[in-house]
């Protein structure tokens, strides 16, 4: 397929992945509201730095208030990662590939764009915010669902697969990094009836609860941790993602797995590997945000090469032969 | 809603006669409409507006820094035509399009047509969409314009016209298809006991033709649609026909020239394309042979072209064609070269390059349309019985400095058809636009697109001017 196509492809379904994210990263609070009532203003904060871009909404923003926040995270078309900005873009990407994906797919793309436009969006998620992010959420996964039903599972399947996966690992991590964020003021309370409510609160929004339950029963910080990192069999954890993003990067090279032919092959191998034979008492004792950190770093380097390998604008890309 | 009260305001109507009765082929349309349950009509009237929103049929706004996209306006209530009215429309389009033909391969090879004086050299050399660069030119199969957007207007008398042949790259086909996929599904009932003549099998007499002209090779031949990118207006049309089509949809920038063939950048390296329909102007296609700044075309393409490795549909330089000076020739074309008369005639047509027409047309400005010969989309024009003294003025100084540039015809009684505004029908003007592809045979698109001018009283049915467009329905008994 063009190397366009594939890089709109890639981009159209990581954003739509982004999207459905900041969604659970605010549905978080929601949570925690619910189970604990009395939360103030400053629960807030968290979810900013989480996302990466507390300068961009210093600059903005006076406080972390919950209508500044949410303004920030949902509807504001300066901050290039909120939902608004993530699914004009995906829009954009998807409208350059119009011919390729499913029409389906495209009008579930488009009435989610226009869900988000309806001029009364910004009040509804204020006044009730759990209808319209879970919203958000269903839309990202009628998108998912639309494609995977409709559309052929080939090159461009798996370039938005690969894509759809990548950005879910690292969405993983910045959702286990809110807990990080929430604790730093106290590191040593752990097993506290707050704490259990907050750990059960990040696994809600990673739609993870009732899994975690059938596997672990009581909640418990390092198996949390170890469950959204490494549960294999469940589609939000790193390993996971980790682990399908390979299956499509390998599906579209026709190169076995293990072995590599490409730089992007290469990136994403190693990361696989370092995952697979990580241990979660290792990472507790050397600090959990740090490992999240690093994992970010991969992964970004993982989408470089990605970048490098497929989209690059020039010359005979391709598979690396 | 009924009809009760409509009025045809002494045009010609394309449902109603002018005795208030409908016309026989609209008579069980007309009935299906008023026997609808009150706010019946308006309700799927939104509905399908609901859905042209939702599929993104829509058309960019340029200038709006926004990216605002716009819905094609829709009107439901569907023009109908008559095979016994259809039936010469299609025979004389066939005709002009294969006169036309004629005329292209003649005026870049023998230039007969000028060396017998059936029309100036000088006229052909000065259009605007004359090349050069495409003197000598074979174009595959001898075919240069692949697909023809012929406007008809029908005046108060009945009569259809020829108003413009836009040989280039015609639009709005699109709209043809998904106009008639929501009617059929927003609307089911209207259709019942009608015979309406299918329109979905465009995309693959599309692509047939495409893969007629390719030069033969040992594969099956790769087909590409080039657009521009996604900020052009036209964005939605590209993308969905190159999605009916089920081929490639590329930008300039995917396309290289290498290994003597025309390549696109994939995944996994370089692939041949074998046919390009193209929907960039000549201008762009290539800057190593027309304008040297275009960043959307493909270095190279042209000589690539010329010896036969690739195949542009349309061809090069039939613009030339659609320079209305030239336009007003074709029934002398018709003549010329199949020795035939015209089916359908042309406006009566003033050339202000003429001294005699020129002083006719500056005597009578105020009755008549003055329009520039090299424009497109209804910009430029002078509608002389609308116009202002001093819009008269500054024509009649136009014309007087570049008459070349200039013709005048006589305003016509655009035809009208019935259309909901609010909760009553009111005639509108509307134009016609069916689409001719000219393959392995010549095929017209029954009926196309018909496009309306939704502001009482106007004439000017452009997109870009508050037009919309209408379901057409050409009866096959």
């Amino acid at each position: 397929m063009l190397s366009r196509v594939a890089e709109s492809v890639y981009w159209m379904s990581r954003y739509i992945e982004r999207a459905e994210n900041v969604a659970r990263v605010v549905g978080v609070n929601n949570q925690l509201q619910h189970h604990l009532p009395g939360l103030t203003a400053e629960q807030w904060d968290p979810m900013v730095k989480v996302t990466g871009d507390e300068g961009r909404f210093r600059a903005s923003y006076e406080a972390a208030s919950r209508e500044n926040v949410i303004e920030f995270l949902t509807f504001d078309a300066a901050n290039p990662n909120s939902i608004v900005s993530c699914l004009t873009r995906a829009r954009e990407n998807a409208r350059s590939v119009r011919e390729i994906i499913s029409s389906e797919m495209w009008e579930e793309v488009n009435r989610f764009y226009l869900f988000l436009h309806e001029a009364d969006a910004p009040r509804r998620a204020l006044a009730d915010p759990h209808p319209f992010f879970e919203h958000v959420r269903r839309s990202s996964h009628l998108i998912e669902g639309t494609k995977n039903e409709t559309m052929e599972h080939g090159e461009a399947w798996h370039f938005s697969r690969m894509g759809r996966y990548v950005e879910r690992a690292d969405q993983t991590t910045r959702i286990l990094d809110v807990k990080y964020f929430l604790l730093l003021p106290s590191a040593d309370d752990v097993g506290r009836p707050a704490d259990d409510l907050q750990w059960s609160a990040l696994l809600r929004s990673a739609s993870a609860f009732e899994a975690y339950r059938r596997a672990h029963g009581r909640v418990a910080a390092s198996l949390v941790a170890r469950f959204l990192l490494f549960e294999r069999d469940f589609p939000r954890s790193v390993q996971h993602c980790i682990n399908a993003a390979q299956l499509s990067l390998h599906a579209v090279t026709g190169t076995p797995l293990r072995r590599f032919a490409n730089s992007a092959e290469q990136t994403l191998g190693r990361l696989a590997a370092e995952v697979d034979y990580t241990d979660t008492a290792d990472i507790i004792r050397a600090g959990l945000h740090d490992f999240l950190d690093s994992i970010q770093h991969r992964l970004n380097s993982v989408g470089n090469e990605i970048t490098r390998t497929f989209f690059a604008p020039r010359g005979r890309a391709g598979t690396g032969q | 809603m009924n009809f009760d009260g409509y009025d045809t305001g002494g045009f010609h109507d394309e449902m109603f006669l002018p005795d208030g009765t409908p016309r026989p082929e609209a008579r069980l349309l007309v009935d299906r409409i008023e026997g609808l349950p009150p706010g019946e009509l308006l309700r799927r009237h939104q509905t399908a507006e609901r859905a042209l929103l939702t599929t993104g049929i829509t058309f960019a706004v340029y200038g709006d820094e926004q990216g605002a996209e716009r819905i094609f306006p829709f009107d439901i209530v569907p023009r109908i035509v008559s095979r016994d009215s259809w039936d010469p429309i299609e025979r004389g389009l066939r005709q002009r399009v294969e006169a036309l033909n004629h005329f292209l391969q003649d005026i870049y090879h023998e230039r007969a047509i000028l060396r017998d004086g059936v029309i100036p050299a000088d006229i052909v050399e000065s259009s605007a969409g004359y090349r050069p660069e495409c003197i000598g030119l074979e174009p595959p199969r001898g075919i240069w314009c692949h697909i023809s957007g012929t406007d008809l207007v029908r005046d108060r008398d009945g009569t259809v016209y020829v108003l413009e042949d836009n040989l280039r790259c015609p639009s709005g086909v699109s709209y043809v298809l998904e106009n008639r996929a929501v009617m059929t599904e927003t609307f089911p009932v209207v259709f019942e006991g009608l015979q309406v003549r299918p329109v979905a099998d465009y995309p693959s007499r599309l692509l047939s033709m495409l893969e007629y002209v390719a030069a033969p090779t040992t594969h099956r031949p790769i087909v590409a649609v080039l657009t521009p990118g996604m900020f052009n207006s036209a964005y939605f049309e590209h993308s969905f026909l190159a999605q009916q089509m089920g081929i490639q949809l590329v930008e300039g920038r995917d396309l290289v020239v290498e290994d003597d063939h025309l390549q696109m950048r994939t995944t996994r390296g370089f692939e041949q394309v074998d046919v390009l329909y193209r929907r960039i102007d000549d201008d762009f296609l290539d800057p190593t042979c027309f304008r040297s700044d275009s960043m959307l075309g493909v270095p190279g393409l042209m000589d690539l072209y010329r010896r036969g490795r690739v195949a542009l549909v349309n061809a090069p330089g039939t613009g030339v064609a659609d320079d209305k000076v030239v336009y007003a020739y074709v029934p002398k074309m018709i003549r010329y070269y199949l020795d035939e008369d015209p089916i359908l005639p042309n406006v009566p047509t003033w050339l202000c390059w003429h001294e005699k027409d020129r002083r006719h047309v500056l005597d009578h400005l105020a009755d008549l349309v003055v329009k520039p010969a090299n424009e497109s989309g209804g910009y430029g024009m002078l509608i002389g019985p609308a116009s202002t003294e001093a819009e008269r003025r500054t024509f009649a100084g136009l014309i007087e400095a570049s008459p070349r540039n200039y013709i005048a015809q006589p305003t016509l009684g655009l035809s009208r058809v019935p259309t909901r505004i609010d909760q009553r029908f009111e005639g509108r003007h509307v134009d016609l636009r069916p689409y001719i592809l000219y393959g392995r045979e010549i095929y017209v698109l029954p009926g196309g697109l018909t496009r309306v001018a939704l502001k009482k009283g106007s004439l000017v049915v452009n997109s870009s001017q508050g037009g919309g467009s209408k379901d057409t329905w050409v009866l096959s008994c």
